[in-house]
């Protein structure tokens, strides 16, 4: 096990590198390629949010780095996960459970049943202190408390003591958070958090999530379909379609010079809180996620694409850094050539 | 968590093979399945039996054929051998095939047909009939079924068919309330919404929209009836509240129970039918539970 | 024809004081919850009307007893001047070819157990539209309309995406050619890129066909592209009702304006500069209701008034009506001195 002194530990070394992550699983009708070199990095106290579509392999992004994808029929095929530049794929099972929770954290799409109900929301964050930090029960009881007071749960004291139908979806997800931040782990990865809550409620937890940030340094991996979400959480946005990123970069540059088509279908699509003329038209992008049995040989966007050219349909794009920060994998970028298309904000 | 990709298959390929008649697709689906192969062999063993034991073994069941007590394969006259009174056990099960699939498969249906009509009409309105029919149901629940199968065929006289509807009146309260369930839970679904904003009756929505969704447990469960029902029988037999003078594989082994230790081919071998019966339905109704599952078509 | 009809038209749909209560705890017990209370609205011919609401508001039970699938309490359902909520037997079942629903769900709205064609044959059988040997053909026509290919017919509906699944609902619902069709939540269980593709059918529908769209979402992004008029529902009321731009540009209702507020801005670099109302806790539920205005708990505006009365929906220009205390005849808000409680994040 190389210790934290093989890598530099100044500021430019990322909290988290995913490198060539590749993962496949085997089905009735052959290998799928679920991800497909999946890289990007995070620092300390940045947010990087992770779209596409469903499907697209972003929640599977997020089960590789755990380590919790089904073996089988999964199965990591390539790549890396770094840590502090500590590798995750290599450690013994036992050591990863150990990081799990503790040092990554994840927390769900729907916080009703990520939380066991016949345990009280106080028992079920104390068992995952009392696990990694090694706390007595009652000591792990109060941080507990402590951390749903800080999560914004009212009379913590009290509330440490209801199950988990006691509590509104925005309570448990709320809960999901102070469980997921017990151990003050150096990245949570947030699966689509706020999807199945209210507006409102979404933006108490977006707020949430915001100060607890400053607060931690947290590191934040934002997975979701919801270009909104991305807009009002991300500093750096990931792209993906069909088990690749596509492009990935600042999230104003994202937002408003999206150089991938896709990412440009993506943006344009959602009405958002765009003024459309009546009559107006969106902007769609045509067709269906491709079948994910053929590994690409081509551009995966190639068939829905307005752009594609022959090239396209024959070999899959190099990616490219068309301005610093930005990567993007599309022929219509082929070389690094910063002068051609968004000059550096 | 579905981040796996959406398993729908490329349309355009699928397209042809859909095209096919819906009896040859359910069919194929059918065949692919090994043990729903072996379980229609089985079946149709037990149908030869049936049809032709009687006439292949035209051997008297219920005559004296040798001494009592023969041991099997010892004795040409008598090949599975003979029961403590001595009567020829192949001979019983060449004719018992007849009673006893037929009030299992019988009781089966009636079972069936009871209990899904109950369990529908209670998951389907809910409310005042669902109340009624539910507290009907736990009111034979809580009736020990054997004794209360024994009160209604002592009411009447020890026939076949009054077994078997016996047996159907006590056994449908499992097959009532999963029907219930099914049908509570897919009656919420949008799509019989959707039928029902057309202006569908609830008749056409129970039986066209909901039932053909609920069919899967519900096969499931009455492959096990079969079988269930099979030994309701052997255990009427062996109480004596069973037809005494139609021969049945239940009745063999009720009347050679007390001799199992001495004599334990007169039970083996028709316990064997037995088994072979019911394990026969369950694997078949587990195969046609696929092949009418669209989900499993073209792959 | 996708203009809205002059205000002196009648309106197509008419509902007027809508209330639908459920009993809770089994159908002995006397607890009622009041999912709908006194909704009134109308739409006009052609035009699409938006009904917004987080969850249990009331919005989908306001579109369920419009469809007469949930049996309503009170109040007037008025289908271009009949009352179709009196409607019984084989008059409803004849009226219902004039209003057709969308649901949300595409994996449940669809038997699966039943091909594609074969669902949007039924629905021509059932409402028995033009002759039994025409309706191939119609079924095939209806098929190509909402942008299916005729080698898919044949396809369960488990061999479709979710989109296309969509499509095969606008198909049915549009068999009987109705006039007013219900959309609930239909493009919310799609991707963005999905969504558009179906909004953009629906528009086109709309204008080729001259339907009328009852639109129910709660993303206020699509309730803005698609509806012409637009009704805010909370705990079962509508608290604030205006044309699209009015609601936007200018909202009154302080509940409105949390909703606006919460919507995630495109506009990344807007974000935390915005004066925002922020609400604390989740939606109540209908189950008890307090005696004044049902936004009174969660609202950072709310006065004793709030706490004790409830307000009506008042009318206070031609177009907009409002259910707020605060906001007085001539469409002040008069909360917005306050601003200290505009900044409070949760």
């Amino acid at each position: 096990m190389t210790a934290s002194t093989t890598t530099p530990s100044g500021d430019d070394a990322p909290l988290l590198a995913v490198d060539g992550l590749s993962v496949q699983f085997q089905t009735r009708r052959g290998t799928a390629h679920v991800l497909d070199e999946v890289g990007f990095t995070l620092a300390r106290g940045q947010t990087l949010g992770l779209v596409g579509e469903s499907g697209c392999g972003k929640s599977m992004t997020a089960l590789a780095m755990m380590r919790l994808i089904p073996q089988p029929p999964g199965r990591i095929a390539a790549g890396s996960v770094r840590l502090h530049g500590r590798e995750l794929l290599a450690l013994p099972e036992a050591e990863m459970r150990r990081v799990r929770g503790n040092r990554l954290s994840m927390i769900f799409q729907e916080p009703m049943t990520s939380l066991n109900p016949v345990f009280t929301i106080g028992e079920q964050i104390a068992e995952s202190v009392r696990l990694h930090l090694g706390l007595d029960r009652r000591a792990a009881l109060a941080h507990a408390v402590d951390m749903l007071a800080a999560v914004g749960i009212p009379a913590p004291a009290r509330r440490a003591h209801d199950y988990p139908h006691h509590f509104s979806g925005g309570m448990r997800q709320r809960a999901m958070i102070a469980m997921a931040l017990a151990c003050s782990p150096d990245a949570l990865i947030a699966d689509e958090p706020t999807t199945a809550l209210d507006v409102t409620v979404q933006a108490q937890i977006f707020d949430l999530m915001a100060e607890l940030r400053e607060r931690t340094g947290t590191a934040i991996l934002l997975i979701t379909h919801d270009m909104g979400a991305v807009a009002e959480m991300a500093d750096r946005v990931a792209v993906m379609y069909a088990g690749r990123i596509v492009e990935e970069g600042g999230v104003h540059d994202i937002l408003e010079r999206p150089l991938h088509p896709y990412t440009q279908g993506l943006v344009a699509c959602a009405p958002g809180r765009r003024r459309t003329a009546p009559g107006e038209t969106l902007r769609e992008i045509p067709g269906t996620v491709p079948s994910l049995l053929r590994r690409a040989e081509a551009c995966a966007f190639a068939e829905r694409c307005e752009h594609a050219r022959p090239l396209c349909r024959q070999r899959p794009p190099p990616g490219s850094q068309p301005a610093s920060g930005r990567r993007v994998r599309c022929w219509l970028y082929p070389e690094t050539t910063p002068a051609d298309t968004a000059s550096p904000a | 968590m579905s981040a796996f990709p959406d398993s729908a298959p490329s349309p355009d390929t699928a397209a042809a093979e859909a095209a096919r008649s819906p009896g040859r697709e359910a069919w194929r689906v059918f065949r692919r399945n090994k043990a729903a192969l072996l379980g229609l062999a089985l079946l149709g063993l037990v149908a030869l039996v049936m049809l032709l034991g009687p006439t292949l073994y035209p051997v008297d069941p219920f005559g004296l054929a040798s001494q009592p007590f023969t041991e099997p394969f010892t004795n040409a006259a008598v090949p599975l051998g003979s029961d403590y009174l001595g009567r020829d056990i192949l001979a019983g099960i060449a004719v018992g095939g007849r009673a006893t699939v037929t009030v299992g498969l019988a009781a089966a249906a009636i079972t069936v047909l009871i209990g899904v009509t109950v369990g529908a009409l209670a998951g389907y309105f809910q409310g005042w009939a669902d109340e009624l029919l539910t507290r009907l149901t736990e009111l034979f629940q809580v009736l020990p079924s054997l004794l209360f199968a024994m009160v209604l065929v002592t009411l009447f006289s020890p026939s076949l068919t009054v077994v078997t509807l016996a047996i159907g009146a006590v056994s449908w309260t499992t097959t009532a309330r999963l029907a219930r369930a099914e049908f509570m839970r897919l009656r919420r679904l949008e799509y019989v919404n959707a039928v029902r904003a057309m202006g569908a009756g609830p008749l056409r929505l129970m039986l066209r929209e909901v039932l053909p969704n609920a069919l899967p447990p519900l096969i499931v469960s009455a492959t096990l009836i079969v079988g269930t029902a099979i030994l309701f029988e052997a255990g009427l037999s062996f109480l004596g509240l069973s037809d005494p003078n139609v021969m049945s594989w239940g009745l063999m082994i009720g009347a050679n129970r007390a001799y199992i230790l001495d004599c334990w081919w007169a039970v083996t071998f028709p316990g064997l039918a037995i088994f072979v019966t019911v394990l026969g339905v369950s694997l078949v109704g587990d195969g046609l539970n696929d092949a009418f599952n669209p989900r499993l078509h073209q792959r | 024809m996708n203009a809205p009809a002059p205000q002196t038209a009648p309106p197509l749909l008419d509902v007027q004081g809508l209330h639908v209560h459920f009993n809770t705890g089994g159908w002995r017990s006397r607890a009622q919850v009041h999912a709908v209370d006194d909704v009134s609205f109308a739409i006009a011919r052609g035009t699409t009307f938006g009904l917004v609401g987080e969850s249990g508001s009331g919005k989908s039970t306001t579109a369920l007893a419009i469809m007469r699938l949930l049996q309503h309490s009170a109040g007037e359902i008025r289908l271009d001047g009949t009352d179709i909520g009196r409607l019984r037997g084989t008059a409803l079942r004849s009226a219902r070819r004039r209003f057709q629903m969308v649901f949300q769900d595409p994996f449940a709205s669809l038997n699966p157990r039943k091909r594609a064609i074969d669902t949007v044959r039924e629905a021509l059988d059932l409402m028995a539209v033009g002759t039994p040997d025409g309706r191939a053909a119609q079924a095939a026509a209806l098929f190509a309309q909402v942008g299916l290919r005729a080698e898919q017919r044949n396809l369960f509906p488990h061999q479709f995406s979710g989109g296309q699944r969509q499509r095969i609902v606008l198909a049915r619902a549009l068999a009987a050619h109705p006039e007013l069709v219900v959309c609930d939540e239909p493009v919310s269980a799609l991707d963005v890129a999905i969504q558009a593709q179906i909004l953009n059918l629906m528009k086109r529908l709309q204008r080729e066909l001259g339907l009328t769209y009852l639109f129910i979402s709660h993303d206020l992004g699509v309730i803005r592209h698609l509806c012409d008029e637009v009704a805010v529902m909370y705990l079962g009321r509508i608290v604030e009702r205006a044309p699209r731009e009015t609601l936007f540009e200018r909202p009154l209702h302080p509940y409105t304006r949390a909703l606006w507020s919460a919507a995630p801005s495109f506009d990344s670099r807007e974000r935390g500069r915005e004066r925002r109302i922020r609400l604390n806790g989740d939606p109540p539920s209908p189950l008890d209701l307090p005696p004044g205005c049902g936004f009174a708990a969660r609202c950072p505006f709310a006065n004793a008034r709030c706490h004790a009365e409830r307000p009506a929906l008042r009318r206070l220009t031609a177009h907009q009506h409002v259910a707020c205390h605060r906001v007085d005849d001539d469409a002040r808000a008069h909360y917005e001195n306050d601003t200290a409680a505009c900044t409070n994040s949760a």
